[in-house]
């Protein structure tokens, strides 16, 4: 078969068809991946709900809060074993990391101690930055911010002078880290601070409503 | 015959032609993603399976295809391989798809997959040009895992997740940018120099 010429009726008919295959294509193969997609997605969300809180805990109601002067909200989950509120776990960011927006899940309980954290989303340096998925629940020196809480400690780096000590030659992270982990305290505490079972049931039942 | 040919297309791009230790095509990436052996690994197959893809679709076109709209036609169904990829790796590999992040999308301009289609593709048969992607590819993923494996080895003592010696004792200069070009540099010359001894 001899190459088509390059008239203007060839190229336009040729051209429109590819792409409308290749439309077509992924079209269909959107509609293939979209659940599994989500799914994963869902999966990774909830799984990061679970490692931050104590086990055997369920989540009932889901709130979205506003801080002031940040562009988008926070997401508390509540928890509760049986009909008492246990804590909440709250999914927060910073804008601050050293390239790019920093997502983190970070885990309450009843008084305010964080219980533990989980990194969502973050793109810092590799080998540097990246360390922040588990530097801060390692047990050594001041890195450790399990047990922490906001209205006692000062959630900062030490050389801010807070008492958290940096990853080592990544203090933006840190600092960006921890700046995440700050709101999702105030997020947690201008709402939930001595939220005791009796209102946490009412306040449940209002959501049911 | 027709088979030793075709042998000899695929370990033409594997060895002869490798896109990285010889062509020296498809640098962004390769420096990029090399953090890990993994993360070399995962680029190597999402391009093996784009170039492969491509060529083998564009060599079946390459007679309706008029002249003048060759490159945007051949953008396009490269374009449209890599959506594809990205789709299916987000749905059922989404580790490896964060840490590859944006390099996915820009397997779309990663040069090795054009140059194959225009250079390749676009003046062979079928069967040719389905083993030319297939050596393409292998030969990158190659490469990219080799340079993945000493970066990750050197850097923090593991290779593929695995520790090989304590993480202190790691040089972190090869996980950062300055060891990707130190680490594909001695790689280069290795390759280079087994090379010559093997001609």
């Amino acid at each position: 078969m001899a190459k088509l010429e390059s008239t203007f009726r060839n190229m336009v008919l040729v051209l429109t068809s590819i792409t409308l295959v290749a439309a077509v294509a992924l079209g269909s193969m959107y509609n293939l991946t979209k659940e599994p997609i989500e799914a994963s997605k869902k999966a990774k969300q909830e799984n990061a709900i679970m490692e931050v809180l104590p086990p055997d805990v369920s989540i009932k109601g889901t709130d979205t809060i506003a801080i002031e002067g940040m562009p988008e909200p926070f997401y508390v989950y509540q928890a509760y074993a049986g009909d008492e509120f246990v804590g909440v776990a709250v999914q927060t960011y910073s804008k601050n990391g050293f390239s790019g927006e920093i997502k983190v899940m970070v885990g309450f309980d009843a008084k305010g101690n964080i219980i533990n954290y989980s990194v969502l989303e973050q793109k810092e340096t590799p080998g540097l930055g990246t360390k922040m998925v588990d530097w801060f629940k390692t047990e050594k020196g001041n890195q450790d911010i399990r047990g922490l809480n906001g209205s006692k400690n000062n959630l900062n780096v030490s050389k801010n002078g807070g008492e958290v000590d940096a990853i080592t030659a990544a203090t933006i992270s840190s600092n960006a880290f921890l700046e995440a982990v700050r709101y999702a305290y105030s997020a947690y505490s201008q709402n939930y601070d001595g939220l005791t079972g009796a209102t946490s049931v009412e306040k449940e039942v209002a959501q049911t409503n | 015959m027709a088979a030793n040919s075709n042998l000899k297309t695929l370990l033409n791009g594997i060895i002869k032609e490798n896109p990285i230790f010889v062509i020296m095509l498809g640098m962004c990436p390769t420096l990029g993603t090399t953090s890990s052996a993994i993360n070399g690994l995962g680029m190597g197959l999402a391009t093996t399976f784009v170039l492969l893809s491509s060529n083998v679709v564009i060599s079946m076109l390459k007679n309706i295809i008029p002249d003048n709209v060759r490159i945007p036609s051949f953008v396009v169904v490269i374009a449209a391989f890599v959506t594809l990829v990205e789709m299916v790796m987000q749905a059922y590999v989404p580790a490896l798809y964060e840490s590859l992040g944006l390099f996915i999308p820009l397997i779309v301009v990663n040069c090795i997959v054009l140059g194959r289609a225009e250079a390749f593709a676009a003046k062979n048969t079928v069967v040719k040009s389905f083993f030319d992607g297939l050596g393409m590819g292998l030969g990158f993923t190659l490469a990219l895992t080799l340079l993945g494996t000493t970066r990750e080895l050197l850097g923090t003592g593991k290779v593929f997740s695995m520790t090989i010696f304590p993480e202190n004792y790691g040089m972190l200069l090869f996980v950062l940018a300055p060891g990707a070009f130190i680490a594909l540099a001695y790689l280069i010359a290795i390759f280079n120099k087994l090379k010559t001894t093997k001609n």
